[in-house]
């Protein structure tokens, strides 16, 4: 099948799922981090995060990639030659997992920070009047509340995520994109190829918004729904 | 530390590279938002066969990443013979599909314009249900309602949504760079790889790139003071009262 390119697709693919998921888990723990240090009383805390979300959200991708690609190896091979160690070559799984994650963790600092304040001070000072800790108000009250609010934001922006992971073959890692790039080179049959790569990004978009759907039902168990 | 040769040397190509962003950008939004005009109003037809062509249109470009769309269209279509007969026949219309910046233009135009199209439809389908009584009201014909009422209060409930949407086109265009076109990106790859001094080369690009974010933003802004007056908060009044 596929003139026998079906299997390394398929590693591809795979690939391609490992980046989007872990570039998810750091653009996850980044946006909680950023929104705290957005909410934060401290001015110490709030101006980096700003610079951050703006300068992040100002930049296309495909150049933040580039930059830590070739900038992270140029700072590893200084950091190498001062310490007499051998050449280091930047792995472009890490350089794309940890650039997807940033730029996205700007993202969803923004979707947080909202989700945060949408949640009614009310119920946090009930949460205090009923003698809980901090922790306890956060882990029972705020969080999952925010959690709500942040639901459909989040949706969107792992849609985003998901397709700017194609960008990771520019850097010369071999996921699904950068596999049919290759097929379609040796069988002269690029548009076949190509349309498979549409084909799982689809179907893996079709999966996520199932999954969110479903999600986002299982949060909104007792809040009315408008009946627009 | 700085290396502001590399800068000063690639200056030109810096230039030309923004100016071909600029393009790419404006023309694409433009032509895209032109398309997507009627294709929102099929969208929200009731009759499948008019909104459902429209779906699976927005579908397709909203669900596989502009990367992909544009090296299917750019190294894809070659594979058919057909196609190559048109371009042996210095057919006009399928020679753009031979060059990158056709190919870049058609791939950015087609997903801005399903993007477009979706946040249109969103818009037609929160109109008001008295401005619509109210054009029945007066006797207006469906096509009068559509121009007179429908579209232009869509346009201005978009308006928020499509300025997050042209920021995603000007930072989309990065991906033109890999199929050999000089824009901004590949400016600063090319400055890259005659210096090899990442820092420098990409560094500029971003803060060029910030520069047209924020100009972006604030055309954007500007047009939601003008077309959104009717939602800003009210100034108070100044000078004496009566």
């Amino acid at each position: 099948m596929l003139h026998g390119y079906a299997a390394s697709l398929l590693d591809g693919a795979w690939l391609t799922f490992q980046v989007a998921v872990l570039s998810l888990v750091l653009a996850l723990t980044l946006g909680l981090a950023g929104a705290s240090a957005k909410l934060s009383k401290l001015r110490l805390l709030r101006a980096p995060a700003v610079a951050y979300t703006t300068i992040v959200r100002g930049i296309p991708d495909l150049v933040m990639m580039l930059l830590v690609f070739y900038g992270g190896q140029m700072l590893i091979n200084i950091a190498t030659d001062a310490l007499e160690w051998d050449y280091v070559d930047v792995n472009p799984f890490v350089a794309g997992v940890a650039t997807l994650g940033f730029i996205f963790g700007a993202y969803f600092t923004e979707t947080f920070r909202g989700a945060f304040l949408a949640v009614p001070a009310g119920q946090l000072e009930a949460g205090a009047a009923y003698g809980m800790s901090r922790w306890q108000i956060f882990s029972r009250i705020l969080f999952p509340q925010m959690l709500r609010h942040a639901l459909p934001g989040l949706g969107n922006n792992w849609q985003v995520m998901q397709k700017s992971t194609a960008l990771v073959s520019i850097i010369g890692l071999s996921d699904i994109t950068w596999l049919a790039d290759q097929a379609g080179r040796s069988t002269h049959q690029p548009f076949l190829f190509y349309a498979v790569v549409c084909a799982f990004y689809l179907a893996m978009t079709a999966l996520s918004s199932v999954v969110f759907n479903h999600l986002e039902r299982r949060y909104s168990v007792g809040v009315r729904r408008s009946a627009a | 530390m700085i290396e502001w040769s590399v800068i000063t040397d690639s200056l030109p190509q810096y230039a030309s590279g923004l100016w071909l962003t600029a393009q790419l950008t404006v023309l694409s939004l433009a032509a895209g938002l032109m398309m997507a005009i009627p294709l929102s109003v099929m969208r929200i037809s009731r009759k499948r066969l008019v909104a459902g062509p429209v779906w699976a249109f927005t579908y397709f470009f909203r669900g596989t990443p502009m990367l992909v769309q544009l090296l299917l269209i750019y190294y894809g279509l070659g594979q058919f013979e057909w196609i190559q007969g048109q371009w042996q026949a210095d057919n006009t219309f399928w020679l753009i599909f031979r060059e990158p910046y056709g190919c870049a233009l058609v791939t950015f135009t087609l997903n801005t314009c399903a993007y477009t199209t979706e946040i249109l439809a969103g818009a037609l389908r929160t109109t008001p249900h008295g401005e619509i009584e109210a054009a029945q009201a007066c006797g207006m014909s469906r096509v009068t309602m559509l121009r007179r009422i429908l579209i232009p209060g869509a346009l201005r409930r978009a308006l928020p949504a499509y300025s997050n949407e042209a920021i995603f086109m000007l930072h989309g265009t990065a991906i033109a760079s890999t199929v050999t076109l000089m824009d901004l990106t590949g400016a600063a790859r090319n400055a890259y790889s005659q210096h090899f001094a990442p820092f420098e080369a990409f560094i500029f690009a971003g803060l060029l790139y910030l520069t047209l974010t924020f100009a972006l933003v604030g055309l954007f802004r500007l047009a939601e003071r003008r077309y959104l007056a009717h939602l800003q908060p009210r100034k108070a009044i100044k000078g004496p009262t009566t």
